[in-house]
């Protein structure tokens, strides 16, 4: 969820009125919003780099409001203030439209075949005759790297360049040129650099460094000229000096060039309708039935409520003729709004989610367990009454847990592998629930001996037969540590479990272990449990080398049957 | 038991006394040791109200070793002259005539008892030159008893099956039971916390007629995962950094084909009443297999599959189980957590009906005070925060996520167009380490917890 830092003040100067923190935050709350964060640039550096540092730094009160993922048109002080003011109805929802520069042609911004092999889209407006105060600028400026950081994906879907339009002449070219043909003087550098210098020089740069491999490896980059030949930009990763913003300028040409024309366009359109209210994009309009968001809301309002609540929302709607429609403009910052669905949750939160009356749906149904589910509950219960105690481990773990420690070849597994874990703990999904036992009486060597534990949970196996080439199997393993190693406890525990599945001992139709070979266990102290016939599981004395690699000094046995035979 | 004699002994001179006795004075006139009486004493004290005793303390003089010395043959100083030859001796001493020796006459009053005839300064004098030592001295002031006796019968410890066969208990006394200290811990295993707390939701699930999802896949492709929701292939929860991938098995391979071409197009063209997210949607993204980062997954295969039912019947389904992020890790987020979530589809079910159901599974978990936040969700319009009052905390707290599931992931899947489908999820461990006041989620779930806390945990009622 992006966070949105603005001046108190500032924003209730904007807003018209001062409110206390618990109203603001009663109003966010109310909106959607919250308000995460009371601070000041103060407070932020003396927390982060120690108070000398925060000397003389300002401590204006900075409200921190975190916003929802998808309201793009929120991420600045203009957009917050647009929203929440027609919310309260102290404005009217704004209508944006385009206009045409009164003396000369619209501008042009020619896209080259070139670029499809590296960033193939760009869009580009001129926002006309602004006025910049200084926190204009700074809150223009903010909104850029926000909308960097979200929508664009870390510029890597689509990135904004701001130039003033008075020191460059269209029309503009946007192309792709081979790296050492890109020469120019980029934002804040006294010389010029072609594109190869300008990438070694950004390695160290604490901002600009991860936004190289955007198209670092790529044969050509992208760059964009006046008709003069004069360098705007190469996009993703930084503008020209020549064409920079400054609080003097007047008209200010955006261009933002992309992977994904769609969030390009709505990128674009978050630029031009946050700072000005000359702007291409129509409006487009729906139109729904009150009948359709009575019904999924659960309400019952006139079609005339209905429309003044959406209005509210800054979605401007009249009912129609047949007075059971609503024609609802969409405003080009509600990008947001795909489906009717979307309307009928803006008149929800107009109308106030608690402000819904709490109904009871009337469906019918007869409660089900899980078969697997059931048995593992049951059985749950019958092993604490047994006297071993539950562990809950984890289920993912390193390559060792489950192959060395235990003295077996990770490919006689079957395990599935993680791709991209951050540490060794994620590896792979376990295919054994012991290791994690083990490591848990490894954590408690100081309690009191015996240990009796266990646990019914699921393993991760590879199969072939299922979609996603995996299943999970839920076992049932148990360890007994203690100065002897306790084979006839672990024995008594399968055979209590096999009575609690009405299962006798014997062969055939009962169950019976034979002597197996397993190098996880002690040679000769390790059986194969079989039942109805099935090999379930094995049971034994834990290998020595087994013991040490866990970090354990005393004799072990275990139990591990799969109870997915006794559904 | 003590010694009986000795025992006897002191219940015949408590008799005798109007008033009570003093152990430490019994002690001298018996001439036994001292600790011998307090044994007697306790003894007695064992068998109930023969006698009663106060603890009392009192101080006193004694000598040191070599105070006795000098107590006995007299200060060094009048040895050394005693000691001197009448013939042989410097003219200088014999000023000394007559010898008094001070310090023996006042060692010999304290060895007497008398101690109280010498000044405090004089006392403390002869601490100093260590001759003396002040001990304190414990004893009893013995007084006789509600059911004071001379003669004491033995008391029995414990009812054998002999006295019960003879009937001898009916003439036997009974030692008294100590009611102050604990009983000896029963021998048995114990269930999890974090697993009694699930045994409860899925208690509160089934008393509401919700049935159990199968959720035993821990590994997903993207598609059921993401895709089958709406969620588009740029959302940042499908980034490296936020979701396991898989290597191995890397792809899944099988896919309802008719399915999957509806779920491309509604995000890439749009339909069902929606502009979809007009993009390039690929078939390889939906393919990737990860480790589900919700249950949600397993909700869209059985609405899926409840779609392919020839009629729609409403359905309430639940599940509790685990979910995997690739998350930085901190007190409260682990990279596997549980995920607790409910999912009705019905007709013209509505968000009134959502905020009424929420409101009765929460009652059962003992929370009352419920207000809903609006949110934002990829797969679900409206999305509402749950937030619950939290009485300790004083403050609204989070206590889960709620909406109604978008046309954009039903329709596709083939369920009418009339259904609407409701859900809400929370995670199984936050609720459980508020109850249980436990701060960092390492101390709950994992190898590293301590047993004696799985041993310690109460039984779990949410509603208490």
């Amino acid at each position: 969820m992006p966070t949105v830092s603005v001046k108190r003040d500032l924003l209730f100067h904007a807003l018209g009125r001062t409110y206390t923190d618990e109203e603001f935050d009663e109003l966010c709350f109310e909106f959607g919003l919250e308000l995460d964060e009371i601070t000041s640039e103060k407070d932020i550096i003396s927390r982060e780099q120690g108070d000398t540092k925060a000397e003389g730094a300002s401590d204006v009160i900075l409200y921190k409001i975190d916003v929802p993922a998808n309201r793009y048109d929120l991420l600045c002080l203009e957009g917050l203030v647009r929203g929440l003011q027609v919310f309260k109805q102290k404005m009217e929802a704004p209508r944006y439209r385009r206009v045409s520069p009164a003396s000369s042609e619209p501008q042009r911004l020619v896209i080259t075949e070139e670029t499809t092999a590296v960033r193939p889209h760009a869009v580009a407006a001129v926002l006309r005759n602004i006025t910049f105060t200084q926190e204009r600028y700074d809150s223009f400026i903010e909104l850029q790297e926000k909308l960097h950081q979200n929508v664009c994906r870390k510029r890597t879907l689509v990135a904004i360049g701001t130039h003033d339009l008075d020191t460059i002449s269209g029309p503009f070219t946007y192309t792709a040129k081979p790296p050492g043909d890109i020469r120019f003087k980029p934002l804040n550098q006294a010389k010029e650099y072609t594109a190869q210098e300008l990438m070694s020089l950004y390695k160290t740069d604490s901002h600009l460094r991860h936004y190289l491999h955007i198209i670092e490896d790529e044969a050509v980059y992208p760059v964009i000229y006046d008709s003069n030949g004069i360098v705007l930009s190469m996009p993703p990763i930084i503008n020209g000096d020549h064409s920079k913003i400054s609080l003097n300028t007047k008209n200010v040409f955006i261009e933002c060039t992309a992977t994904d024309l769609t969030k390009a366009k709505i990128v674009l359109d978050m630029m031009v309708t946050m700072f000005c209210e000359y702007c291409e994009e129509p409006f487009t309009k729906e139109t729904l039935s009150a009948d359709f968001i009575n019904r999924k809301v659960g309400i019952s309002e006139s079609t005339e409520h209905i429309a003044q609540l959406l209005t509210k929302m800054c979605l401007r709607s009249e009912v129609m003729s047949d007075g059971e429609q609503i024609e609802v403009e969409i405003p080009p910052t509600r990008s947001d709004v795909i489906h009717a669905c979307d309307i009928m949750e803006d008149a929800a939160m107009a109308y106030g989610f608690n402000n819904i009356p709490r109904t009871t749906p009337r469906t019918y149904t007869i409660a089900n367990q899980l078969p697997l589910n059931k048995l593992s509950e049951l059985l749950r219960q019958d092993l604490a009454a047994a006297g071993f105690t539950e562990a809950l481990t984890f289920a993912l773990c390193s390559q060792e847990d489950i192959a060395d420690k235990l003295l077996k070849n990770i490919s006689e597994t079957r395990a599935c592998r993680i791709s991209n874990p951050k540490t060794a703990e994620f590896q792979v999904a376990r295919t054994t629930l012991l290791s994690g036992l083990l490591k848990t009486v490894a954590a408690n060597r100081k309690m009191p001996l015996p240990l009796r534990l266990f646990e019914i949970s699921d393993v991760v196996l590879k199969d072939e037969s299922k979609d996603v080439g995996a299943r999970n199997n839920r076992r049932l393993c148990a360890v007994y540590y203690n100065k002897s190693p306790g084979f006839e406890v672990i024995h008594g525990l399968m055979d209590r479990v096999m009575q609690l599945l009405e299962i006798k001992p014997g062969q055939g139709n009962g169950y019976h272990i034979q002597a197996a070979d397993d190098s996880t266990f002690f040679p000769g102290r390790c059986a194969e449990i079989f039942a109805c016939g099935k090999s379930i599981g094995r049971l034994g004395v834990l290998h020595p080398d087994v013991i040490n690699r866990f970090e354990l000094t005393m004799p072990c046995s275990a139990l591990d049957i799969d109870i997915e035979h006794f559904l | 038991m003590a010694d009986t004699g000795l025992v006897e002994t002191l219940l015949r001179r408590v008799e005798k006394v109007d008033g009570g006795l003093d152990s430490q004075d019994v002690a001298t006139s018996l001439g036994v040791d001292h600790q011998a009486i307090v044994g007697a004493v306790k003894s007695l004290l064992a068998l109930g109200d023969v006698i009663s005793a106060d603890q009392r303390s009192s101080k006193h003089w004694e000598l040191t070793g070599e105070g006795c010395e000098i107590a006995e043959q007299g200060s060094h100083e009048a040895r050394v002259v005693s000691s001197i030859p009448e013939e042989g001796m410097p003219q200088s001493q014999l000023m000394v005539e007559h010898l008094e020796d001070l310090v023996r006459d006042k060692l010999l009053l304290v060895q007497k008892g008398q101690a109280s005839q010498l000044e405090e300064k004089e006392k403390n004098e002869l601490k100093k030159r260590k001759l003396l030592s002040e001990v304190t001295v414990k004893s009893y002031w013995i007084t006789k008893g509600s059911c004071f006796s001379t003669t004491i019968t033995k008391q029995e410890t414990e009812l054998t099956p002999e006295m019960i066969a003879s009937g001898s208990w009916k003439e036997k006394k009974f030692k008294p039971y100590n009611f102050e200290a604990l009983g000896v811990a029963p021998d048995c295993g114990h269930l999890h916390p974090l697993m009694k707390v699930r045994t409860q939701f899925r208690q509160i699930f089934l008393e509401m007629g919700f049935t159990e999802m199968p959720t035993n896949n821990f590994i997903e492709s993207s598609f059921w995962n993401f895709d089958s929701l709406f969620q588009p292939q740029q959302h940042p929860a499908r980034d490296q950094h936020d979701t396991f991938f898989l290597s191995d098995p890397a792809q899944a391979h099988e896919f309802p084909q008719d399915y999957l071409e509806r779920v491309r197009k509604v995000h890439s063209e749009g339909g069902f009443g929606s502009q979809g997210y007009k993009y390039d949607w690929k078939i390889e993204e939906a393919q990737k297999n990860i480790l589900r980062t919700h249950t949600t997954a397993v909700s869209a295969r059985m609405l899926y599959k409840l779609a392919q039912q020839e009629k729609f019947t409403p359905v309430k389904y639940f599940s509790i189980d685990r979910v995997f992020r690739n998350e930085t890790l901190d007190a409260t987020h682990l990279a596997e957590f549980h995920q607790i979530e409910g999912v009705v589809a019905d007709y013209g079910l509505t968000l009134g009906d959502l905020m009424g159901i929420l409101h009765q599974f929460f009652n059962k978990l003992g929370i009352t005070k419920l207000r809903f936040k609006p949110a934002y969700n990829p797969y679900t319009e409206p999305s509402m925060e749950v937030f619950s009052y939290h009485e300790g905390l004083k403050k609204w707290v989070e206590v889960g996520n709620s909406g109604m599931f978008r046309p954009e992931m039903l329709l596709p899947m083939g369920l009418p167009e009339g259904v609407t489908v409701i859900a809400w999820g929370l995670s199984l461990e936050r609720p459980t380490m508020i109850k249980y006041g436990i701060n960092n989620i390492r101390e709950l779930v994992g190898h590293k917890v301590n047993l004696q806390m799985v041993y310690d945990s109460p039984v779990c009622r949410l509603d208490s």
